[in-house]
């Protein structure tokens, strides 16, 4: 096992780094269109029920099959493969998002609205900022999924640890599937960990503070 | 000032839940809207800031028609302060204090002074300004949310049973807080409550509303003395029907002179006074006479060693009656506060009378025993303490 660490030093780290930013660059495509979506969404509860069962729905599709499908969309390489982890990683941040707008106390939005602000300035000043911890923790979630389905990724070519597990499987060697397994887990775990470090930072810190009260 | 014609809401479904409402409200008058559950009044209150869409009908302010302004620039000149507080939890105390002028983008001094000046009005120290509303209680919450209300000098504020969801002491306390700066300021304040206490305290004009429409429209003296049907009758409620009923009677008709004494005196010319006019308390004035703070007995305790004069060791936090305020009133404090005794001040708060938990027994033994000659000691009225007790002469 640690022969497979000391040999493949040098590929384990360009193939680590490959991995992590296929899918930061995934999981930033699916945070710049999912957290705006998710706000328009909040305010239309109609409209809301038809994306978020759609989302849903492309969930569902197995994710081999998501990537295959889009060698002939999008041929072969990273290009596809950032593609089809960024489509899986909108479902939860867009749930989250609006989850996180929807559960904004009624009456704190309101007495903003009755201050005399326009429906943007709600969003911005009140909304957002309070729905920031659920939304981030959407983007965990997220984070965790597509950095472990982009071990797939290799499969239509576009690299990653997802190569070690392939030619372990390929050439029988079950030292290279396990070692690929294990810095996948760690780089899944590492990435959750920042994140949460990220979010306690975005947290405003009026909401940090429980009950704590100054005499 | 503000006119309300024949303001009608009506709501899908058909459910008329304000029907041709009709008031005039004046200038640095406070009105209460009260009524059970049901009754329209909060809806009348949020059509007044389009919080609500008014079906038809027109409110005019200085002539103009509010219907037709911009909700959000309307909503910003005009305050609001709502039962749920609603402060922003993310939002530091000044920076909610300052959301109106924030929204109308006034700059960073202005708002900083604003915050500053604001958080004395409402007794709160200046360290809380840099506090989150999560930290503070729940009577400290409203009063900033009654700040918020006033920051960017909004002439009307808007009142949502404000207190409803405080416990009485607070209340009590937070009533006379609103009750002062309304006066004060002279803002127009309308205000809608459940609670015919409440709105007897306050407000200077009653509109009770049931089902929708306006019933009686007057000052609560005049709606005490003359309820116009059964509704209002039951709604007020029989005992407060009766204690209005024998001659209301003023501070002013009860009081007695109170014992004080200038700030600058020393503590031994104090102690003096108190023994040759044997009081436990005496009132503390400037120059002028004017109310500074009260020094009894407690306030010797320890203090005779380390200080010396009268400014040193007073208590300034007194509560104190304005002349010509109902006796029943000036009452209810003395007992809910369980103040020993409470003094009354004129427009310019200078001392001119005290009213006693003695005084208080005096009538009502008056009341209850007319004519008879009243065999009032301090020891009956004290008999619980086990001591005398010796106020004001």
């Amino acid at each position: 096992m640690m022969t497979f660490f000391t040999e493949n030093s040098s590929d384990i780290l360009l193939k680590t780094w490959e991995h992590f930013y296929i899918s930061m660059i995934a999981l930033a495509l699916g945070v710049i269109i999912a957290v705006p979506i998710g706000i328009l969404l909040s305010k239309s509860k109609f409209i809301s029920k038809i994306v978020l069962s759609i989302t849903s729905v492309l969930q569902t599709v197995p994710s081999l099959a998501l990537l295959a499908i889009m060698i002939p969309l999008f041929g072969v390489g990273k290009v596809p493969a950032v593609i089809a982890l960024c489509i899986y990683s909108l479902l939860p941040i867009l749930n989250n998002t609006f989850i996180g707008m929807r559960s904004v106390n009624a009456n704190t939005k309101g007495a903003g609205v009755a201050m005399g602000m326009t429906t943007i300035q709600s969003v911005l000043l009140v909304e957002l900022p309070l729905a920031f911890p659920v939304i981030m923790s959407g983007i965990r979630l997220s984070a965790v999924y597509v950095i472990s389905w982009a071990t797939l990724a290799s499969y239509i070519g576009a690299g990653g640890l997802g190569d070690f597990i392939f030619n372990g499987l390929n050439l029988y060697k079950p030292e290279l599937i396990i070692g690929g397994a294990i810095i996948v887990t760690l780089l899944a775990l590492l990435a959750d960990f920042l994140l949460s470090k990220l979010e306690k930072w975005v947290t405003p810190k009026g909401l940090r503070i429980e009950g704590g009260r100054a005499s | 000032m503000l006119k309300i014609e024949n303001l009608t809401k009506i709501y899908r479904g058909g459910k008329v839940a304000v029907d041709k409402l009709n008031l005039d409200i004046q200038e640095g008058e406070f009105i209460a809207f009260i009524g059970t559950s049901g009754s329209g009044k909060t809806t009348a209150l949020r059509m007044i800031n389009r919080m609500v869409e008014p079906t038809s009908g027109k409110i005019t302010l200085d002539g103009k028609d509010l219907t037709k302004m911009n909700a959000v620039t309307l909503r910003r000149s005009i305050g609001y302060v709502i039962q749920q507080i609603g402060l922003m939890p993310h939002m530091t105390i000044r920076d909610n204090i300052t959301l109106v002028q924030k929204l109308l983008k006034w700059s960073k001094e202005k708002k900083d002074e604003t915050a500053s000046r604001l958080i004395e009005l409402v007794n709160l120290p200046q360290s809380y300004l840099d506090f989150y509303p999560a930290q503070l209680s729940g009577g400290q919450q409203q009063r900033i949310g009654v700040l918020r209300a006033l920051a960017a000098n909004q002439d009307i504020i808007l009142m949502d049973e404000p207190f409803g969801a405080l416990d009485p002491i607070t209340r009590d306390t937070l009533q006379d807080l609103i009750k002062d700066i309304q006066q004060r300021l002279n803002k127009t304040i309308i205000f809608v409550t459940h609670d015919m206490d409440e709105a007897i305290k306050l407000a200077d004009r009653i509109a009770i509303m049931h089902e929708g429409k306006l019933i009686q429209f007057d000052t609560p003296d005049n709606i005490l003395a003359a309820p116009a049907n059964d509704f209002v009758k039951e709604f007020i409620g029989s005992h407060r029907l009766i204690q209005q009923k024998p001659n209301v009677k003023t501070v002013d008709e009860v009081m007695i002179k109170p014992i004080s004494i200038t700030i600058e005196k020393s503590l031994d010319e104090a102690i003096r006074l108190m023994v040759e006019k044997r009081v436990d308390t005496l009132f503390v004035t400037d120059g002028d006479n004017r109310l500074q703070g009260y020094l009894d007995v407690e306030s010797f305790t320890g203090a005779r060693k380390t200080k010396r004069s009268v400014s040193e060791c007073y208590e300034k936090d007194v509560f104190y009656v304005k002349t010509g305020s109902k006796l029943q009133d000036s009452v209810r404090r003395i007992l809910k506060r369980n103040l020993k005794n409470i003094p009354v001040v004129d427009d310019e708060n200078r001392l001119v009378g005290l009213v006693t938990r003695a005084n208080i027994v005096d009538i009502v033994y008056d009341t209850i025993w007319g004519d008879e000659e009243p065999m009032v000691s301090s020891e009956e009225q004290n008999g619980s303490e086990g001591s005398k007790e010796l106020i004001g002469g």
